[in-house]
């Protein structure tokens, strides 16, 4: 046997001694299975701890043994593959939401690339129409439900104000039976409920009296199911049974309208016992991409636009956090060590309308007839700087205290490091939003040559504001106050707790920080309080406790990947301020399904989500799997496989388990790379469209394409002229730097079926680029064709 | 020389699995996973103690002072000689239908629910209530509300194949 083992010259010592010592438990491994292949093993092996059982070898006793053995090694391997499941619906969620990022940045760029000359100008004034300029009054008048009727016809419920017990129970009921309410009552409703929200302070401090509990949910996200459920178990919202509801109502799920309406008519029933804080889903931007915005306009196809801009106003109405006792704070995201609540208690919160939005300058400061939208972004934080430090434009130091960084190992975590030469995305740090990928970090085409002056200069020019040194430091003033707010605001809507030390910002995210356990400690003590809980991750029992049992996350959206991906809970919390959970999951089906079908089934949907990250990444997969393949024979083992997946993709997931899951087709460990990835492209297109990387662009950008061709579509027809739909394409082209030709838009354009005159239905576009999306909860049962 | 390449190939791929295991329960990201994960993830690697196996086996992987967490640089080396020596050999099936077989001491064919309820949570290591629920749920034939075991054996171990 030591013939064998010629030590190879590239290995040290003590790994060839290693390795001769593992090879030789191999053999004997080997050996043993030979021997005792005929040996029947019932446990009674003689071991010390064995010894209990070697007294009772009764059949019976060996027999469960055996059983009992046998059935835990496959609920191991059953756990294994939900924990492998969970884990690959969570990569794809929070990478996808930096796609966030992009479309912020593609804003952004868009207000900077716009020439008054161009024709461009109008499209991008049309996205950023400062009507928010109205007074309050002015806004009531248009958001008046009166004048619509509603037709005898009409069978859902009726509302009548002021609100009483019964109505809103039958409202719930209506809703239970898949009933719509009127959009008048809509209106009416809401009109009530910004009323109300608008004399509410930005922090609510509710006492827990001595014998009353209070409730308090998390994410929702359209689940009525849910929230149903919790009403069930636990009771309405009344005097007895006050509840705080922790944000994020909406998107996803397919009831938001629903969820809201009947949250809304509590909070007008209850006004102080029904608490809502906002989370970072109820954002108009936010909500053009993740279903809410289309929910609406599907069930409201006339007054829809109306109910969404009402629904703009009331989200950013609503508190932002809730305290209890002074020593329970409760708010959707988190925290970052610059947290102030004396601050947050004080800004305008509404005049944070959306996080992927520029601040817009205080009304009080007049100068509003100039509405090209967008021209003024007043947090820049150059503003701030005096003239020795313009040279350098640091990166989100000023407003993160990027303490050892030592945290996340995410991807790419940006140091404080001066940077010159400024890219549009470093003067865009002080908006708190975050991020870019070092692979993504355009240096603003078009924008180099200037230099740092004069590029200062412009940036002033467009905002508005004169050369004059009186005013430049006015304006800094309010400028730097503005940053911070907005970070303020950012940080509690955003921000995840993370394990290790330190405040870093949240490049998955795109939008606040990561916040460690000495964050926790260090504001909660400042501000005298004791527990700090928080939604905004799912979580697979419905709850969890981090930072040494100071931070709790509640998470009420149960199913949330998909049926039996997680549980919902919501917490009791009594005078003791003791946290009690109850958890939930919804759904009939849930608990038929075996185990086994459930696991299997949410399995289903990552492995297609999987497969459609994979898709996207085709041109970059086929370059890396050539890196392997230098002689182009089209096979490339599986272990380069993985090493080639795992850098493309930049997900972090056990590349090598999923492999028997993801490529099904393998010889002799090795694969044909190129037949894999043409089985991935399951895409049911309408067209025959050729250029593969025009596919796979559109398909990686179709949520951003969406977002924005919704916002170009001001009047919400759910059409966009050609023209329009060209320019939106040219811009993206220029900003992703690919090269679309205008020659291959139009092939696209004709291609879709469109027959309205020169407009593009945007429905219809989406649609053809269709892959099969049951991962996000579309509601179809059926699992993805293989 | 063939023979060493594929045994170097063999235990680093071994090593491979056992790292993609570990981390897959290594949450925080720092190389360690809770004790009380470790069962599952070494019969997830396809062994198959006893519980009582397992005890020694996590005894082996805890530290003198036991934090409750057990470090990656212990757990490669255990485990990897625990997979090259097939230490828990799977249970073929066979085996495990006679184990069926003898608890149908009637020799119907099936087990009722709450015979083998009592068995299993009486009986050898016993199943916790949640333990008996879920492969309840997997075996009991709706229809007729019984353990057509011989059925139940082969879908499982199929599932197994995978």
């Amino acid at each position: 046997m030591k013939g064998c083992i010629s030590p190879s010259v590239h290995l040290s010592e003590l790994q060839q001694i290693h390795t001769h010592y593992l090879f030789i438990i191999m053999l004997k491994g080997l050996q043993s299975c030979w021997d005792s292949d005929g040996a029947i093993d019932m446990g009674c092996r003689v071991t010390k701890s064995n010894q209990l059982q070697l007294k009772a070898c009764d059949p019976a006793m060996r027999a469960a043994l055996l059983i009992q053995r046998w059935y835990r090694q496959y609920a191991a391997r059953l756990e294994m593959r939900r924990r492998c499941t969970w884990n690959i619906f969570q990569s794809i969620e929070y990478s996808g939401q930096q796609d966030h990022i992009k479309l912020y940045n593609f804003f952004g760029y868009l207000m900077d690339h716009f020439t008054s000359a161009s024709s461009q100008r109008n499209l991008v004034s049309q996205m950023f129409r400062e009507s928010d300029m109205f007074q309050d009054v002015e806004w009531e008048r248009q958001f008046c439900y009166k004048d619509i009727e509603v037709p005898d016809v009409y069978g859902g419920p009726h509302l009548s104000f002021p609100l009483t017990v019964s109505i809103v129970t039958e409202l719930v009921d209506a809703f239970k039976n898949k009933q719509k309410l009127h959009a008048r009552y809509v209106l009416q409703l809401l009109g009530k409920t910004w009323t109300l929200l608008r004399l509410m302070p930005n922090i609510s401090h509710v006492c827990s009296c001595k014998h009353t509990e209070i409730t308090i949910c998390g994410d929702l996200h359209g689940h009525l199911e849910d929230l149903l459920l919790v009403f069930y178990k636990n009771g309405f919202p009344s005097a007895e049974t006050p509840y705080v509801f922790n944000g994020d109502f909406v998107d996803r799920g397919k009831e938001s309208m629903e969820i809201l309406l009947v949250l809304f008519a509590f909070l007008l029933l209850y006004p102080l016992d029904v608490h809502l804080n906002r989370g970072n889903h109820e954002d108009h931007i936010v909500n053009l991409r993740y279903g809410f915005t289309k929910e609406v306009l599907g069930k409201y196809p006339v007054h829809g636009k109306m109910i969404l801009k009402l629904l703009q106003k009331i989200f950013s109405c609503l508190p932002l956090a809730t305290v209890i006792d002074q020593k329970v704070l409760i708010l959707h995201g988190g925290i970052s060590d610059k947290t102030d609540l004396n601050l947050i208690a004080k800004l305008d919160r509404r005049r944070f309308v959306s996080a992927l939005r520029p601040l817009t300058r205080r009304e009080a400061d007049g100068d509003d007839e100039d509405v090209s939208a967008g021209r003024r972004r007043v947090q820049s934080l150059t503003h701030g700087l005096t003239g020795q430090s313009r040279q350098e434009l640091p990166r989100h130091s000023e407003l993160h205290s990027g303490s050892g960084l030592t945290g996340r190992s995410r991807q790419e975590l940006h140091s404080g490091s001066g940077l010159t030469g400024r890219s549009r995305q470093e003067l865009h740090s002080g908006s708190g939003l975050t991020g870019r990928s070092r692979q993504e970090l355009h240096s603003g085409s078009g924008l180099t040559g200037r230099s740092v002056d004069e590029e200062l200069r412009e940036r002033r020019r467009l905002a508005g504001l004169s050369l004059s040194s009186d005013s430049q430091l006015g304006s800094a003033e309010v400028l730097e106050s503005d940053a911070e707010e907005w970070k303020q605001i950012v940080d509690v809507l955003w921000s995840d707790p993370m394990s290790q030390n330190g405040c870093v910002p949240n490049e998955v995210r795109g939008g606040g920080c990561y916040w460690g356990p000495d964050v926790t400690q260090e504001v909660l003590d400042r501000h005298k309080l004791k527990l700090l809980i928080r939604s905004h991750e799912c979580k697979q029992e419905g709850y969890e406790f981090c930072h040494n049992g100071r931070v709790l996350t509640i998470f009420s959206a149960s199913n949330y990947y998909d049926v039996g991906s997680n549980r919902g809970a919501y917490i009791r919390l009594g005078p003791d301020l003791i946290p009690h959970f109850k958890q939930f999951q919804a759904s009939r089906s849930t608990r038929e399904l075996t185990l086994r079908q459930s696991v299997g089934r949410t399995e289903r949907s990552a492995l297609q989500a999987l497969r459609m990250q994979l898709f996207t990444h085709t041109s970059a997969l086929i370059r890396e799997f050539q890196e392997y393949d230098p002689q182009c024979t089209g096979v490339i083992s599986v272990k380069h496989w993985a090493e080639a997946v795992e850098k493309v993709l930049r997900l972090s997931l056990p590349w090598r388990v999923l492999r028997a899951q993801l490529v099904t087709s393998t010889r002799d460990g090795t694969l044909n790379y190129q037949h894999w990835l043409n089985q991935l492209s399951v895409i049911q297109t309408h067209t025959e469209i050729a250029n593969t990387s025009l596919l796979e662009t559109l398909y990686k950008h179709h949520s951003n394409l969406e977002s924005i061709f919704r916002m170009i579509d001001t009047d919400h027809s759910g059409l966009i002229s050609l023209e329009e739909f060209h320019q939106t394409w040219r811009l993206l082209s220029s900003h992703l730097q690919t090269v679309i030709s205008d020659e291959a838009i139009a092939e696209l354009a004709d291609s879709i079926d469109f027959n309205k005159d020169g407009s593009i239905d945007i429905n219809e576009f989406m649609e053809a680029f269709r892959l099969v999306e049951q991962c996000r909860g579309v509601g179809e049962d059926e699992p993805a064709p293989q | 020389m063939a023979d060493k390449y594929n045994a170097e190939t063999i235990i680093t791929e071994t090593q491979k699995r056992i790292s993609n295991a570990f981390d897959v329960f290594d949450h925080e990201s720092n190389k360690t996973v809770d004790v009380r994960e470790i069962g599952t993830i070494i019969r997830s690697l396809g062994c198959f103690p006893s519980e009582a196996e397992l005890h020694d086996v996590i005894a082996e992987l805890e530290e003198e002072e036991p934090t409750g967490f057990v470090r990656y640089e212990k757990f490669l080396p255990t485990v990897t000689k625990i997979l090259l020596e097939r230490k828990f050999r799977p249970i073929p099936e066979d085996l495990l239908l006679q184990a069926f077989e003898v608890l149908d001491q009637q020799k119907r064919g099936h087990l009722e629910p709450e015979e083998l309820t009592k068995y299993l949570t009486q009986e050898g290591e016993p199943f916790t209530q949640e333990e008996m629920d879920e492969m309840l749920s997997a075996a009991v034939d709706p229809d007729k509300n019984v353990i057509l075991y011989k059925d139940f054996v082969s879908m499982m171990t199929f599932d197994d194949s995978r």
